[in-house]
């Protein structure tokens, strides 16, 4: 009973978790409630057995306890008189009766999720909501993934709580017209943690492939709930980045690049995984940002070797992604795939103009891709005044290392030409 | 609940015609949300050259021309209006005309208990 208890408990708080929040209209008291639920099922079950729906049961007693709460405390706040009188006229049945009669329980989780990345909460406010109230990650370890104080995490978590109850920010999935709009944010958010963890620096970087591993968990459960075209895309392009995971930093931490990368340690299942949603994306005929970009990082997956990517389906790629995402760095990204297809003079005339327009002057990746071509066009001292600028303009470890390295090939192989 | 919109913008953007037919397009939508259930109140504000600010500090009250604080957009109106969450709120901040150049500011109302229910001797007309 206990291994059972435990099980539930493990696998099911989330989901019913929203469930209550639904019923009680707040974060802590639902999870204080559904806790106690949880007690009072450790004492009874042993000796009642198992209620028919152990779920239904949790979420009945939690709403009771709820109220226990709400009347112990005399927390009459507004709201709280609504819930007191709305659940009082169940409170003489038998708890465990009315949710029991249900055979399912509705999943909540998607309005979990909408509240939580609500566009009035700022982005590190939603980030940190969804991680521990949808994902139920403990606040230590938020803080620690994102490298924060606990104390820092733990009142961005207050301040979207106290913000959702006092602004009134709905418990609800968005009405369709604003759904594309909310949706986007909620992508956002989940593809923000995935970055986070995929782009570990030195250190912490065990607990922040976690990170990425709990994006994709959540585009998952995203998925499940709402089959929207761009959250396919967004999970394809998780699972077929994260697929290069292993691949992409040698012993010490230190980056390799995609073209340079051990492609056999690279997670073949998981980019079938992402090749099949990706095909899924693709036949609904909505080609949206996430979705082009899951198709780039798609044509590099199928390439059995660097030298046989195909780089004209790439640019191909990008001019979509730019009409549909307009943006400097999605530029610059062409660039790079135009100088693959027609040589390295072909992209440094792009990059050039890119950088005439000022936009990109700070970005390190920019001065970083004009020294390659540079380099590869065997304009060693172009290439080494672009590498010491991008040096400057990174503050990231593992880039630093990267580009330093390159200065010292540079200046080891002289002036060769090679690509 | 109740929310207070207020509505910034900068003031000299405005030419005559364009401040006149923003009247309009709010007195329409005042009336959309009286049938809606969700109107209480709502006003275009003077000019920010016309405000004055006041302090009481140590008993002695301070008297200063102008705004609270200068800023590039200013204070040019609000709306007080009934909705079920802040979505709806949102949905209504959308159709104020401020919007389109300025910034609607959204603030939920702390709902005080005892307070009276009307002012005695001076009813909106």
């Amino acid at each position: 009973m206990h291994a059972d208890i435990d099980a539930l408990y493990r696998n099911e708080f989330r989901r019913l978790f929203a469930t209550v929040v639904r019923l009680v209209r707040d974060f802590d008291l639902a999870e204080d409630a559904l806790h106690d639920a949880f007690a009072v099922a450790i004492q009874q079950w042993p000796q009642t057995g198992m209620p028919q729906n152990p779920g239904a049961w949790l979420i009945s007693t939690a709403r009771f306890k709820a109220i226990d709460r709400l009347r112990r405390t005399a927390r009459l706040e507004l709201g709280a008189d609504a819930l007191l009188e709305d659940t009082a006229g169940a409170a003489s049945d038998d708890p465990a009766m009315h949710y029991e009669q249900q055979q399912e329980i509705p999943d909540d989780r998607l309005r979990l999720i909408f509240t939580c990345c609500h566009p009035a909460l700022a982005r590190e406010i939603q980030v940190a909501l969804t991680l521990r109230e949808v994902c139920g990650l403990a606040t230590e370890d938020i803080a620690s993934a994102f490298l924060l104080q606990g104390a820092t995490l733990a009142q961005r978590l207050v301040r979207g709580k106290a913000k959702i109850r006092a602004a009134g920010i709905p418990y609800e999935v968005p009405a369709a017209e604003q759904l594309p709009e909310r949706l986007d944010a909620v992508l956002a958010a989940v593809y923000l943690v995935f970055n986070e963890g995929y782009h570990a620096s030195s250190g912490a970087a065990l607990t922040r492939a976690d990170l990425a591993e709990e994006a994709i968990r959540l585009g998952h459960l995203l998925l499940e709930l709402l089959p929207d075209a761009e959250v396919m895309g967004l999970v394809a392009l998780m699972l077929l980045h994260d697929a290069r995971r292993t691949a992409r930093s040698g012993p010490n931490g230190e980056l390799i690049l995609l073209e340079e990368q051990d492609r056999a340690l690279w997670n073949r299942t998981q980019i079938d995984a992402g090749l099949a949603l990706l095909e899924r994306a693709l036949a609904t005929r909505e080609l949206g940002a996430y979705t082009l970009q899951a198709a780039i990082a798609a044509e590099h997956a199928r390439a059995p070797e660097a030298e046989r990517t195909d780089w004209g389906r790439i640019v191909a790629l990008y001019q979509l992604l730019l009409r549909a995402n307009p943006s400097p760095v999605i530029e610059l990204n062409r660039a790079i795939a135009v100088a693959m297809r027609d040589g390295p003079a072909a992209g440094l005339a792009l990059v050039d103009s890119l950088l005439e327009r000022g936009e990109l002057t700070q970005y390190h990746l920019a001065h970083a891709t004009r020294a390659d071509l540079h380099r590869r066009l065997g304009n060693v001292n172009a290439a080494r005044e672009d590498y010491l600028r991008a040096l400057k303009l990174t503050r990231q470890e593992p880039q630093q290392r990267f580009l330093m390295m390159r200065l010292q090939a540079l200046e080891a192989a002289g002036a060769t030409n090679k690509r | 609940m109740r929310y207070l919109l207020t509505i910034y913008t900068n003031e000299d953007d405005w030419t005559a015609d364009e401040r006149e037919a923003c009247m309009e397009e709010s007195r329409q939508l005042c009336h959309a949300l009286a049938e809606a259930g969700q109107f209480i109140d709502a006003a275009p504000l003077h000019p920010v050259a016309t405000a004055t600010s006041i302090r009481v500090r140590q008993g002695q009250t301070l008297v200063t021309d102008g705004p609270f604080a200068e800023t590039h957009e200013q204070l040019g109106g609000y709306y007080l209006i009934e909705a079920v969450n802040l979505d709806a709120a949102i949905g209504i901040a959308q159709r104020i005309p401020g919007v389109r150049r300025g910034t609607v500011e959204i603030r939920p109302l702390v709902l005080l208990g005892g307070m009276p229910s009307k002012n005695k001797h001076f009813a909106r007309g």
